[in-house]
């Protein structure tokens, strides 16, 4: 394991990677749900990117499944980056706060506070922010807030007019707050002492204590925020994603002719003629979308062909599918890997399993195996 | 032409008797019937709807003008002479050498009521005998081999009934022919028995010697004694004239030795619903390939230059002259485009009837639909319906017409139907669904009627 010793002034980040990712199938069939592309770019990247840029020179990943997978493609990424990446493997699920007891060890070596993440999240990464915040304070924690429209699907955060928390309400049934924790926190190593090897809630059972103390502390976020960890929320995620690049760095986003709106396509990706791409739409590397084609609101994945005169409006193309000509796909229709659609079907809400060639149209939501 | 040598007792000269002519009987009916081809029968009345390029009735006419001797047609029906006029003269042209006019009837008289009420008119020239079709069948019309087996018995027989075979479940939404097996003699008739009587069912084509007006007349007379002697009449007069020749004429002849029934196996369905006319559309189209090639359309067409692609073709369609299609659409296979319909770049139509004047708009795809005419379809639009056509896999099953509502209340699905002038937007899906004309939509819809 490469880099195990701590400098001084470095950071440290934990990321909760957990299990299965049973929400984000048929996708997460194929590949581990941090590495399905997200915008173009595995979703642990976004994450391991913005660390690095805050000063995080070791992430440990805190993992239950498929780690080798994850450990062979995101060695090379490490590298580049200049990050060391730790794997810690539970053998069984922890909760929220076990895999941090587990990573004591390494989380514990230095005094520097270090962040902990949850891997479905996306947003304008505010760690940089987020330390400056925790040091000005100097008590044991910081929780990143965010605001919500439906506050009461989640955990709200009650917190004053400094940022301390004063408590957590699970769901509450009345308007209490409209924040809620966006499952981004930084933690000094003294909290590890509260946290028990064994399956552990943190906000059921860790933070509440320590808000009892007046030991955490909230801070809000700007910008967008989004947990991505089921496919429609992985394509509104996407459509906030591509709105924040188009202020922060609209090169990158494609323009031409049949372009309309916020498009990401790879350079090695080929459009047709006569097409009408986006709003809201990224097209993977080695994509091929033929004449006529109409995508909106949608993500196609790596090496996926889209033939022509084809309709698609809020859809995952999984890696390799095949989309025939005349087809009408929406209503987040998520495609696994290697997926054959012929031409001239209908398909509205479906999960297609991966490998599966469908050959009659699906016309109400549905699970296709 | 035929010619046959009697000899007659009275001169001891052998006198040539040519056979004198026959004449058709087209019954179409009027507005008030036919209700359950609406929408599209709001815009055009059904006799005139389009099936494989041509005016439903003209496939009747055409299967008359290729009868020998077959002088003149007469068209029987309440509609308003104004509605039919513009096709009466179109069928003159087209098929000269033919009388073809239309009668029209005061009020609706009954399928027998009509040929009563215009006797004269049928039995003027001395016709030998006559046809007499239903207006709204649809089939590959044997009337040759009728008229032969009707002359083989001619001394006996009054009418001939054309039959064929249906299911046992499905037989007894028809009239239901009994036959003997050795002389083929109608023994029994019965339209629309509750209870199973036979798998043989009337097709609705006829031919009647001119005898026939005696049975006709005498079941009028009855009817008028009935109403004089009746104490309570609704003062009207109107229902005496009504007689159907299923049940007051066939039903009492059958079993006399005057009615025969001649079975055959060629395809033949009823025009109820727009689901049969999608179904009739292919069955048109498929004895176009044999009778009349030059209607269905080629991909490729030759120009002074070369050869010029039309469009991509698959299997068989009919493209009307004036129809303008874009080289890069796909059309059937089953599919007939009206007059000056214009078809788009990219589209995809099968197994649907794109009437006159309708516009179909850039990669849409139109399956198992009618849009109506001068109707317009957006781009990258999805227009689908549900066919229902008879069960393959049983022998002579014919098409099914299901209520329009299951049990439950819900719409089944069926043929999507555009009325006429219908607006669909683009990207949209409208799938089993019935627009009714000049509505213009602004989403998708399914399994829904649209008013």
């Amino acid at each position: 394991m490469p880099g195990t010793e701590s400098k001084l002034g470095e950071m440290r980040a934990l990321i909760l990677v957990g299990g299965y990712g049973t929400r984000l199938r048929p996708l997460t069939l194929s590949r581990p749900k941090p590495l399905v592309e997200f915008a173009n770019k595995p979703m642990l990247l976004h994450q391991m990117e913005a660390l690095v840029v805050a000063g995080v020179t070791q992430i440990v990943l805190a993992v239950s499944y498929r780690a080798e997978q994850m450990e062979q493609e995101l060695r090379e990424e490490a590298k580049k980056l200049g990050v060391s990446l730790v794997f810690s493997h539970e053998t069984e699920p922890l909760g929220t706060a076990g895999p941090l007891a587990l990573a004591k060890d390494i989380l514990g070596e230095s005094n520097e506070p270090f962040f902990v993440l949850n891997s479905d999240i996306i947003c304008e990464f505010p760690f940089k922010d987020l330390a400056a915040f925790h040091r000005n304070h100097g008590k044991e924690g910081t929780i990143v807030v965010t605001k919500v429209e439906e506050p009461s699907k989640y955990g709200v955060v009650v917190y004053g007019e400094q940022g301390r928390i004063q408590s957590f309400i699970e769901k509450p049934q009345e308007f209490v707050s409209n924040k809620i924790n966006a499952g981004m926190y930084i933690l000094s190593p003294s909290v590890l002492r509260r946290i028990e090897l064994r399956p552990t809630s943190i906000e059921k059972e860790v933070f509440p204590d320590m808000a009892k103390e007046g030991q955490l502390y909230a801070m809000e976020l700007q910008g967008f925020w989004m947990d991505v960890g089921q496919p429609r929320d992985f394509l509104t995620g996407m459509c906030l994603y591509l709105t924040s690049l188009r202020q922060n760095n609209p090169t990158a986003l494609h323009s031409g002719p049949g372009i309309v709106g916020n498009v990401l396509v790879d350079p090695t990706a080929k459009i047709g003629e006569g097409c009408r791409i986006g709003p809201n739409v990224t097209v993977g590397p080695g994509v091929v979308i033929e004449d006529g084609v109409c995508v909106k609101r949608s993500t196609i994945l790596r090496g996926a062909t889209v033939r022509s005169h084809s309709w698609l409006d809020g859809c995952i193309i999984g890696w390799n599918s095949v989309v025939g000509q005349w087809v009408r796909m929406e209503n987040t229709t998520v495609l696994g890997e290697d997926v054959i659609v012929k031409d001239e079907i209908y398909i509205n809400g479906g999960q297609v399993l991966p490998h599966k060639s469908i050959a009659a149209s699906v016309p109400e939501p549905q699970i296709i195996m | 032409m035929y010619f046959f040598f009697l000899r007659t007792p009275i001169s001891g000269r052998t006198q040539i008797v040519l056979h004198t002519m026959l004449k058709a009987v087209i019954l179409i009916g009027g507005p008030l019937k036919g209700t359950r081809f609406r929408p599209l029968s709001l815009d055009i009345p059904k006799p005139l709807f389009p099936v494989a390029g041509l005016p439903l009735i003209q496939h009747h006419i055409e299967a008359c003008a290729n009868v020998p001797n077959l002088k003149e047609i007469l068209i029987l029906g309440y509609y308003p002479a104004s509605e039919l006029s513009q096709f009466i003269a179109d069928m003159v042209q087209e098929y000269k050498g033919l009388i073809i006019r239309y009668l029209q009837e005061f009020t609706a008289l009954g399928t027998a009521g009509g040929i009563y009420h215009f006797r004269d008119q049928i039995r003027c020239g001395n016709p030998e005998a006559f046809f007499v079709l239903n207006g709204d069948i649809c089939a590959d019309f044997p009337l040759v081999e009728m008229l032969n087996f009707h002359q083989e018995r001619k001394d006996k027989l009054v009418v001939t009934i054309m039959a064929t075979e249906a299911t046992r479940q499905q037989s007894m939404h028809y009239g239901c022919i009994v036959q003997d097996r050795e002389t083929f003699e109608v023994t029994h008739y019965v339209e629309k028995p509750s209870t199973f009587v036979s798998t043989l069912i009337n097709c609705g084509i006829y031919i009647c010697s001119v005898d026939i007006f005696q049975t006709f007349a005498s079941v009028f007379n009855a009817r008028h004694q009935e109403y004089y002697n009746e104490s309570i009449n609704n003062g009207s007069g109107k229902e005496t004239a009504i007689i159907y020749l299923e049940t007051d004429v066939l039903m009492p002849l059958a079993g006399t030795g005057r009615v025969f029934a001649l079975q055959t196996n060629n395809w033949w369905s009823q025009l109820k619903t727009a689901g049969s006319a999608i179904y009739a559309n292919r069955h048109y189209l498929e004895l176009y390939r044999s009778r009349h090639k030059d209607r269905l359309a080629q991909g490729d067409v030759k120009t002074e230059e070369g050869k010029e692609k039309k469009c991509n073709i698959i299997g068989d369609v009919y493209i009307h002259p004036t129809a303008s299609i874009h080289p890069t659409a796909t059309l059937g296979p089953n599919v007939s485009i009206g007059a000056a319909a214009m078809i788009g770049p990219g589209v995809r139509i099968r197994e649907s009837i794109v009437l006159s004047g309708a516009t179909i708009a850039d990669h849409s795809l139109v399956l198992h639909s009618v849009v109506g005419r001068g109707s317009s379809v957006g781009r990258w639009t999805r227009v689908e319906g549900t066919p229902c056509d008879p069960n393959p896999n049983k022998p002579f099953a014919k098409m099914e017409n299901p209520p329009l509502f299951n049990s439950d209340g819900r719409l089944n699905p069926s043929i999507t139907i555009l009325g006429c002038s219908v607006t669909v937007p683009s990207e949209v899906i409208l799938l089993n669904s019935i627009v009714l004309p000049y509505k213009e939509l602004t989403r998708s819809f399914k399994n829904e009627i649209i008013l």
